[in-house]
């Protein structure tokens, strides 16, 4: 005879565990025995036997369930979520929010993530990606000196200012991209909603560190103009994830990676300075998953490139009524690399800055031939791309 | 609408909806022209019952017993033509706190019980009667504290039996009445902790609810909606949600054998007579 004592515990003390588990090594239709001391045994078995669909019989001290075959068949035509070790070309809407290689029950929701095939979103290196993001977090409050002793000239604050005032509108495009398209990627490919979360995380902590600067000396920010909301907008508004990634991390935080270096070279102070660097680790990552993510797209689909060649052209068009960099930041870029108001000064500045929009072009035709395409159009493209360098 | 099989059910919580929507879609796929009413109380879906109102209620047990007695007034056979397997063989406990000195039934004698909604039979009429055929009668040898949650509802909804419970532990009642399960359920979620509360006396064995056909139901309508019910199988993720959701794993033909002490209970403690009066006066 199958029997299980539950000695003292109650079955509304987890004592239903060991009778589940008892249950479990029988056959459905086979009686168990339970017993035990607690004086609410039998009516509990009884109730919660009734809810399992177990047939009951009470005793003095328990009493005798029959199993039911309502726990095996709710498993019956189970899915399993993909393997748990690699990722599937297409994630079914059946596995929902479940861990990959999870067993879904039948019959439940279907979510609609529309981010569902491999080709689509995923990369190789998404995981290395993620797990080097995890690794570099830094923490605003410690990292940055925020009480190292400076004071500058007005003109050069107001053009720390302004800069600053320009990277939060820009970062908070580089937020709610990622954050968008994190809500579109079916969880199956893990790796790469963790990757966008993290970024989206990043952007975040630019945008705290930006504004603190902006504000460590004076009582708000500086402008933003028409020009440079209307180029944010156009990314904020693409739809394609492909074609988001191309403008926004490749090309967008790839020119971003030469305005912070150069940010971090030519800084009047030991903050802009480290949150510059800080903050240029932290896109280098951004763009590495974006180029990564599209190369591999890329060799599947060819035709790929054509598409992101449209999106190039497209966003060119759109912006071409626009005036591009606003003034205020350019100005305010030659004056923080000239790091005075002498000519002489204002001149280096200004070679400064010819110079930073070279790299940034450079760097954009690069990242472009990786992706496949020829020279002279990637150089093309790249000079396309939007004046307000996101 | 000669081949749409009605039914009336009350709405003791908004998930009603939800549960009978789902039953007309998945009769609908399975070729049954089923649609449903839905009352405020039981005594609102009798009377509409014997009205014509629809062919088959979703009844409560005392609801059952109500129909019944009307159907006898009136000269008109009742049946039960389905159950839930979750609605056979339930059981009432009284139960007081652990460290109460209430040992026996008769220590109740001068204390107060909490019970559920007047109009409940697991949670008031049948404990009660358990105890009075004990040897107390409620509201003379004890005090009764009622918890009317939703009258007209019979008790479905579990409110009513959750304040007594927590009268018992408040120490504002000396005892309390719930269902079996409920008295499981409670511990789980920690209105009666584990450990806190004895059980002093359990009743002895009743059904819970049932469908009820009057003698003029349409026979071929009624006889599809039960072969469909006895068809729907725990193991079809298309089912399962909804037996889940109506809180059975199986349908089971309707018995009658079990609604005695129910029955007991009401003529004791007059239930349902005024009501039973009210609508033999109607008919007339």
């Amino acid at each position: 005879m199958n029997h299980v004592d539950l000695q003292g515990l109650g079955l509304d003390e987890g004592g239903h565990l060991l009778v589940k588990r008892a249950l479990a090594a029988i056959p459905v239709g086979d009686t168990l025995v339970v017993r035990g001391s607690s004086a609410s045994l039998s009516v509990h078995l009884r109730a919660w036997c009734r809810a399992q669909g177990h047939e009951f019989e009470p005793s003095a001290d328990g009493g005798v369930v029959r199993r039911g075959s309502a726990e095996v068949g709710r498993w019956r035509g189970a899915e399993r979520a993909g393997a748990a070790d690699c990722v599937e070309d297409e994630a079914s809407p059946r596995w929902g929010l479940g861990a990959r290689g999870c067993t879904v029950e039948a019959g439940g929701p279907e979510f609609d993530f529309p981010l569902r095939t491999r080709s689509e979103i995923w990369a190789d290196d998404a995981a290395r990606l993620y797990a080097q993001a995890v690794a570099a977090q830094w923490d605003p409050g410690s990292a940055i000196p925020w009480d190292a002793p400076f004071d500058l000239p007005d003109d050069v604050e107001d053009a720390v200012v302004q800069v600053m005032t320009y990277l939060i509108e820009n970062e908070t495009a580089a937020l709610v991209i990622p954050a968008r398209f994190a809500s579109q990627v079916h969880p199956h490919y893990r790796e790469v909603l963790q990757l966008l979360a993290v970024q989206a995380a990043d952007e975040a902590r630019h945008i705290e560190v930006f504004t603190r600067r902006a504000l460590l000396k004076r009582a708000r920010p500086g402008l933003s103009t028409t020009g440079g909301q209307a180029s944010l907008k156009t990314l904020v508004e693409e739809r394609d994830f492909a074609e988001a990634t191309l403008l926004l991390s490749v090309l967008g935080e790839g020119s971003f990676l030469s305005l912070l270096r150069f940010l971090h070279e030519e800084a009047p102070d030991p903050v802009t300075r480290e949150i510059s660097r800080l903050a240029a680790q932290d896109e280098a990552r951004h763009v590495a998953f974006g180029l990564s993510h599209l190369a591999e797209q890329v060799r599947s689909d060819p035709a790929l490139l054509d598409r992101l060649e449209q999106a190039i052209r497209r966003r060119h068009d759109a912006l071409a009524a626009t005036s591009g960099l606003n003034e205020e930041v350019f100005d305010a870029l030659v004056l923080l690399g000239a790091a005075g108001l002498e000519p002489l000064e204002l001149r280096a500045g200004w070679q400064k800055v010819q110079a930073l929009e070279r790299d940034m072009h450079e760097g954009r035709r690069r990242r472009l031939a990786r992706l496949g395409f020829a020279d002279g159009r990637a150089d093309e493209l790249s000079s396309l791309h939007t004046r307000n360098f996101m | 609408m000669s081949n749409t099989l009605l039914m009336g059910a009350v709405a003791y919580d908004p998930k009603v909806v939800t549960i009978w929507d789902g039953f007309q879609k998945w009769f609908g796929e399975h070729g049954l022209d089923f649609d449903y009413l839905l009352y405020s109380n039981y005594e609102r879906q009798v009377e509409g019952h014997f009205q014509g109102h629809f062919h088959v209620a979703w009844n409560s047990p005392l609801a059952w017993l109500q129909a019944k007695a009307v159907g006898s007034e009136l000269g008109r056979s009742v049946e039960a033509v389905a159950m839930r397997d979750t609605d056979c063989d339930l059981t009432s406990v009284v139960v007081v706190r652990a460290g109460s000195d209430i040992r026996t039934v008769e220590d109740l004698r001068g204390r107060t019980v909490g019970v559920g909604a007047g109009d409940s039979p697991q949670a008031t009429l049948i404990p009660l009667a358990h105890i009075a055929e004990l040897g107390l009668e409620p509201d003379e040898d004890f005090e009764v504290r009622r918890f009317d949650v939703l009258v007209g509802k019979h008790g479905d909804h579990v409110g009513g039996e959750r304040h007594a419970a927590k009268a018992l532990m408040a120490g504002e009642v000396d005892a309390a009445c719930m269902i079996d399960g409920n008295h499981w359920l409670f511990g789980k979620e920690g209105t009666l902790p584990s450990g806190a509360t004895r059980i002093l006396t359990q009743t002895g064995q009743y059904d819970h609810c049932n469908f009820t056909v009057l003698d003029d139901a349409p026979q071929a309508l009624v006889e599809e909606f039960v072969r469909l019910l006895h068809s729907m199988d725990f193991e079809d993720p298309n089912v399962r949600p909804l037996l889940q959701l109506e809180g059975l794993k199986q349908w089971e033909p309707g018995r009658t054998d079990k609604y005695g002490l129910l029955e007991r209970a009401i003529d004791r403690f007059d239930t349902i007579q005024e009501f039973v009066g009210r609508l033999r006066e109607a008919r007339r």
